[in-house]
């Protein structure tokens, strides 16, 4: 059994830069975190902040794209030093991936018996007959009805939230340790949200696998995260135990975010949105990427970027202010 | 819907095409300037021998009674006799068929054995150096005419090297092969250009897709990444415009059968074309409209196969 403190994965340092016509593009830039088994960790952040680039950068599909530096650690192992054909053995068996859109994650033209068996095929030693069985298993397990005769039906003859619960299964084959999951929420409907998010928790604690779970939507988090890392343009600004960072953010980023959740609102009241924009990221501030919007910053923001630097509580933030901000919410 | 179903309906689809095809050639035949039966006797014959003629040939009729003659003629395999050769046209076109068949289909398979896999190392390399090269050395089989490539390829490897023959057909399979390489390879360079780029842009396309995405987060070999996951796709649409291009390739061959002294339906095609040998360009186009069409359907069941959204909506 493994102790739940210590960590299955280990990003350090992670830098994911593209280049574009000249240009350079910090999509992600030096973030480190832990993942311990059998959590949940929730990377928050808006469109473009770097959360998606962030999951494939650490397992290997950034990189045709863009250059990736620093280092991930998996069973101390480099993910990062590895060949694709290295990693081939990671992916799939021991870390898996979801998607944000199943309409267009599952190859419209295979069976999903196939894609799911295909999986089984590259990972197991199971004849045909079992890795059939074992696909029948899984889609059963995921709560798709009838499914041994669905197992030679092809994509477009599922419903969306029907295609995630498939993704899920072939991510699931091989019995992960550890599961990225990519927004797989955001493109459902908020009923379906919802079993998607019960079915992901209720797999993760059966089979005793770890989740990193990027998404935009506080309440998500909330609702699924042991612990949450949010991310401000490329960088991680604050990183905690959920129920510290949602009742005591440490930086104004994430008390912003926090207050654009439209909770316990009386009808007709303005919604709370963050003030301006998340900076290109061909052109990152010199100080903390976040001292454009935030009503707190001084002169210090502007020039220096604060490091990621812990408080306590197991609570770290990369802000010059953070005792000011804990003043600001318990008033 | 099952695939047989589909099959059905594809090949209704094809009556109305040929009844237009028919009515086509009906009329363009009658449009062409010159008299057939002044092409037909020779020049010293007198205005009530050409009547003659007329009358033999159903020139004289109306319109409407010609064209419903030609339709009955036709469906009961009767297309006439040729004027130039003097022998049933079906039984002309029977005979040439298989030269014009072997040709294409050699030209089809050596255009995707040129294109596919170059397709593949251009778009791997995208933007590489290899990528440019492709590209531009394809640029040039475009741009080139087909009828200059011909020349080229017999100058040199026919003529001057002496590989291949400069002209005919061959008499064994293996013949065919040697004596249809340069014209299947002049044709070829063309095509091929065609689709390299197309299959090149698909794979690039496809490479970006979120289920090769996922299909590599599932730690899938790159073998079958690319040959499962990536090639199907990309063919979908490189499939159509092959289909499209042996349409143009067939129509190809009046120059390809030419330059290289081939005895196809395109030469014949030509040949008839100079003689205003009505009944056989009637026939030969006739002949060129059901294998296009036979083309067609066999690339929508191709389609059908590769694509269950087709074959299954």
């Amino acid at each position: 059994m493994t102790n739940q403190n210590e960590s299955l994965l280990q990003v350090r340092d992670l830098t994911t830069t593209f280049h574009s016509k000249g240009r350079v593009l910090r999509a992600v830039d030096g973030i480190s975190f832990d993942v311990r088994a059998g959590e949940v960790l929730g990377l928050v952040g808006e469109s473009g902040s770097g959360k998606s680039i962030s999951l494939r950068s650490i397992i290997g599909l950034a990189r045709d794209y863009g250059t990736v530096e620093g280092n991930v650690y998996w069973k101390g192992e480099d993910l990062l030093t590895q060949t694709d054909k290295q990693l081939q053995c990671v992916r799939g068996s021991q870390i898996s991936m979801i998607f944000q859109e199943p309409m267009t994650s599952l190859n419209p033209l295979l069976t999903v018996g196939l894609q799911i068996e295909e999986n089984l095929k590259a990972h197991t030693d199971l004849d045909r007959r079992a890795r059939k069985a074992r696909a029948i298993e899984l889609l059963d397990m995921v709560g798709i009805p009838s499914a041994s005769s669905r197992l030679k039906d092809f994509p477009h003859q599922f419903s969306g939230g029907m295609r995630q619960r498939v993704m899920i299964a072939i991510a699931l084959a091989s019995n992960p340790e550890l599961l990225l999951a990519d927004e797989p929420t955001t493109a459902l409907d908020v009923t379906i949200q919802d079993q998607i998010l019960q079915l992901l928790l209720s797999l993760a604690k059966d089979l005793n696998m770890a989740i990193v779970l990027v998404t935009h939507d506080l309440g998500v988090v909330a609702q699924t995260c042991d612990r949450v890392a949010v991310m401000y343009a490329g960088r991680l600004v604050e990183t905690g135990s959920v129920r510290d960072v949602l009742k005591r953010p440490q930086h104004p980023y994430t008390l912003g975010l926090l207050k654009s959740v439209p909770e316990n609102m009386p009808p007709r009241t303005p919604l709370y949105s963050v003030p301006g924009t998340p900076p290109a990221l061909d052109a990152l501030p010199k100080g903390c990427a976040f001292a454009p919007r935030c009503h707190k910053a001084e002169d210090v923001c502007l020039g220096t970027k604060p490091p990621l630097s812990v408080l306590g509580d197991g609570i770290s933030s990369a802000c010059h202010f953070t005792a000011d901000i804990r003043e600001e919410v318990l008033a | 819907m099952s695939s047989l179903s589909y099959l059905v309906s594809r090949l209704l689809q094809i009556i109305p095409t040929f009844l237009l095809v028919m009515v086509v050639i009906f009329l363009l035949v009658r449009m062409l300037p010159g008299d057939p039966a002044i092409a037909m006797a020779d020049a010293k014959a007198t205005e009530a021998q050409l009547e003659l003629i007329r009358q033999k040939l159903g020139l004289n009729e109306p319109l409407v009674m010609q064209f419903f003659y030609f339709v009955k003629n036709t469906l009961s395999g009767d297309m006439g006799t040729s004027i130039l050769l003097k022998a049933p046209v079906l039984e002309v076109i029977i005979e040439r068929i298989p030269v014009t068949a072997f040709l294409t289909l050699y030209a089809v398979c050596l255009s995707i054995l040129i294109a596919g896999p170059l397709a593949f190392v251009a778009a791997l390399n995208k933007n590489g150096g290899l990528d440019i090269a492709i590209r531009s050395g394809f640029q040039v089989g475009l741009s080139t005419p087909v009828f200059y490539i011909g020349l080229l390829l017999l100058t040199f490897l026919a003529a001057s090297l002496r590989l291949f023959p400069v002209g005919g057909y061959g008499t064994t399979f293996l013949q065919h092969l040697h004596h249809l390489m340069l014209p299947a390879l002049t044709v070829a360079l063309y095509t091929s250009a065609i689709i390299m780029r197309n299959l090149r842009s698909a794979v690039i396309e496809v490479l970006d897709a979120d289920y090769v995405q996922f299909a590599r987060s599932k730690g899938l070999s790159r073998s079958v990444i690319l040959g499962r996951h990536v090639l199907r796709n990309a063919m979908i649409s490189t499939v159509t415009l092959l289909g499209l291009s042996i349409g143009n390739l067939m129509s190809g061959t009046l120059v390809t059968e030419t330059v290289f002294a081939v005895p196809g339906l395109g030469r014949l095609m030509l040949e008839a074309i100079f003689a205003r040998d009505y009944p056989l360009i009637q026939g030969l186009t006739l002949t060129f409209a059901v294998m296009v069409s036979l083309v067609f359907l066999f690339t929508d069941m191709v389609q059908a196969w590769l694509d269950p959204r087709l074959r299954l909506s």
